[in-house]
């Protein structure tokens, strides 16, 4: 029996390993219930592993490869662990940007100092020693979320008569009349979703994006956890647990383990119709404030995108478009993907430095 | 009443009408044996709330059922005063004549003034079946409350003192993943995700459910809808429920074989979107033509 419980330990080990959050009491409901189904049923074991050690479908995949390789390379077979599907992606080719990035005016650069100048420079095209620096002035971007009213009363000094109130107060005075109780609506944060366009065209923004998401999700009043982050490329990826870990280099760490289509291809339609179907449209994008950051560069058809916009935007409260190449001098919307979108969104804005992406936050907080 | 293996209950539940696999008989075996709370998450339509149902029927165990929703509290989930009828009964006394102060009172938060809503009935009347519906639509605080009574299956009402359960009752919560449950509810609980089934199954569920249903009608319903459901490009693909549905509603028009008239005309009963409906709609022309 010991030797039992030290194989399905080790199995609770090597899961965690893998990346399934396990706990030690989840742990000890493991062994519980394998000893209820026996371990010589390997069907069962399977099973009773994944109701006691899994939260979500994320950690199913996860679950099965470990099991697989873990009981039956017991088997004395050595067994691979199947290999991480390959992404398909397609690489573009994208003109870099040209001259125009560091246009910040001669005589500004004078006046300003050199942080401030930095807060208007195209995060794409900086150098190294630049984007340390800015790094560390993302702290100074302080997002609020935007705020809904709930169907719950709240007590307050005036507003609606609460009736229930006053008469609970009556009641406790044996039915003596007394003051009236006034209640009004809650307030409570709407729900912010950012996806990331993470495909070739838009590496050079994925990092200070991210950081803009990671303050987004770690922000103070993100404690209900209304904050969703996902990228978008070829395929879509959930990100917000990686982004709500508190340091910022840990978050980007997480989510770059997290996303498997860096610099790849880009199908928006495909995978905002993806996030719709598997996230949104249930409820995740249902009154939300949606923030789509992408340069349009659509690879698939431009129509199929274009109404999968106009469903988000029926689903979502707003939803806004930030694109980083708005801000620059000459820019005009002619990709298909913007011009198929801008039907379709409340707010189009520009993402290309820190300047922009804190007109972004006062927008969402806002809204 | 005890059931000794997994096999047994998914027998038991057949026995009611509900098609499960081993998978789903496990780990409801599991939950009944650990006295843990089962969660269940998967698509809509996919038999989540009448697991419940057949768990509690299988049992012969009453079902008290929970409908979250958004800005539900304490008061709607586990017990609330009648005040009209504590006032009435305020008046009564009155009008009796003045009596004991101390007595009126203690008489206004007796057991017949309190209401007790769907916990507190479910936690009196155990061994019961609890279902709490769709709990991803509650607050976070209402997650916190529910983590509470599931730890403890007591509660304590000021005025008349600590209800606990004699046996705890088996406690069934569904999600729909609209948001991500907070992870100390979700140790309490054991984890299950339901998917569609598979053909087999599909067409046995759809026989059991409704079993004026012919045979070769439902085999064609379910092979049609396990193709819709591998197109992407659907909205809401239909589930299991919809199935049901959609036969129910062939055979009540007399069908005995899918023909497309009223296929199109029944089409409502799946497909609940505009734009799905085209799409159906012309994925079956082409697959009765061929």
């Amino acid at each position: 029996m010991h030797a039992a419980d030290e194989i399905l330990l080790g199995f609770t080990r090597a899961l965690r390993a893998a990346g399934v959050p396990v706990t030690q009491d989840r742990g000890h409901g493991f062994l519980r219930a394998v000893s209820m189904v026996g371990l010589d049923d390997r069907q069962a074991t399977y099973w009773a592993g994944r109701a006691t050690l899994c939260a979500g479908p994320d950690d199913l995949d996860r679950y099965d490869q470990v099991f697989e390789a873990w009981f039956n390379a017991r088997d004395g077979l050595p067994r691979s662990v199947p290999a991480q599907e390959s992404s398909s992606t397609v690489l573009l080719d994208v003109p870099e940007g040209d001259g125009e990035t560091g246009e910040a005016d001669e005589a500004v650069r004078a006046a300003a100092s050199a942080e401030e100048v930095l807060r208007h420079r195209d995060v794409a095209a900086l150098s190294a020693s630049e984007k340390r620096r800015l790094e560390g002035m993302f702290d100074d971007l302080r997002p609020r979320s935007p705020l809904r009213r709930t169907a719950r009363h709240q007590r307050w000094h005036r507003g609606d008569l609460d009736a229930n109130r006053t008469l609970r107060n009556t009641l406790r005075r044996m039915g003596e009349p007394g003051d009236i109780a006034w209640r009004r609506r809650g307030v409570k944060s709407r729900r912010v979703v950012l996806l990331i366009d993470v495909s070739g065209s838009m590496s050079g923004y994925a990092d200070p994006l991210l950081r803009l998401a990671h303050r987004f999700a770690t922000a103070p009043g993100a404690g209900s956890r209304p904050v969703e982050v996902f990228t978008i490329g070829t395929r879509l990826t959930r990100i917000t647990r990686a982004m709500r870990l508190r340091d910022a280099e840990r978050a980007l760490v997480a989510a770059g383990e997290t996303v498997p289509d860096w610099s790849g291809g880009t199908r928006l339609g495909e995978t905002l119709q993806v996030f719709l179907d598997r996230w949104g449209a249930r409820g995740l994008a249902r009154g939300a404030m949606v923030v789509v950051f992408s340069d349009g560069w659509e690879r698939g058809d431009a129509s199929h995108l274009a109404e999968q916009m106009a469903r988000l935007r029926r689903v979502a409260h707003r939803t806004v478009w930030v694109n980083p190449h708005r801000g620059k001098a000459g820019y005009e919307p002619v990709q298909q993907g913007v011009l198929a979108v801008l039907p379709h969104v409340d707010d189009f804005v520009a993402g290309h430095s820190l300047a922009t992406y804190a007109e972004l936050v006062e927008v969402v907080a806002r809204a | 009443m005890e059931l000794t293996s997994p096999g047994d209950v998914a027998r038991r539940l057949t026995g009611t009408g509900y098609v499960c696999d081993d998978a789903l008989a496990t780990v409801v075996y599991l939950s009944l044996g650990m006295q843990r709370p089962l969660l269940l998450e998967g698509e809509p339509g996919t038999g989540k709330t009448s697991l419940a149902e057949a768990v509690a029927e299988a049992l012969g165990l009453p079902l008290v059922r929970l409908q979250c929703y958004e800005g539900i509290d304490a008061t709607q989930a586990l017990y609330d005063w009648d005040f009209p009828r504590q006032i009435l009964h305020l008046r009564a006394l009155e009008a009796a004549g003045g009596t004991d102060v101390e007595e009126a009172e203690k008489s206004l938060f007796d057991e017949r003034f309190l209401l007790a809503r769907p916990v507190l009935a479910a936690l009196r009347e155990s061994p019961a079946v609890l279902l709490v519906d769709e709990v991803d639509r509650a607050d976070d605080e209402f997650e916190a409350f529910l983590l509470e009574v599931l730890s403890t299956y007591q509660v304590t009402i000021p005025e008349i003192g600590t209800v606990k359960a004699a046996t705890p009752p088996i406690v069934v919560l569904t999600s729909n993943r609209t948001r991500e449950l907070h992870d100390a509810l979700k140790r309490r609980c054991l984890y299950h995700w339901i998917d569609h089934p598979g053909l087999d199954r599909e067409v046995e569920i759809l026989r059991s459910r409704a079993p004026e249903i012919s045979e070769v009608l439902a085999r064609q319903v379910v092979t049609v809808v396990q193709s819709l459901r591998e197109r992407t490009d659907l909205l809401k693909p239909p589930g299991v429920a919809e199935t049901l549905d959609w036969a129910r509603a062939l055979t009540m028009l007399g069908a005995e074989e899918i023909d497309l008239e009223a296929a199109s005309t029944t089409l409502g009963a799946l497909v609940k979107y505009r734009e799905d409906g085209d799409r159906v709609r012309q994925a079956l022309d082409r697959m009765l033509a061929g």
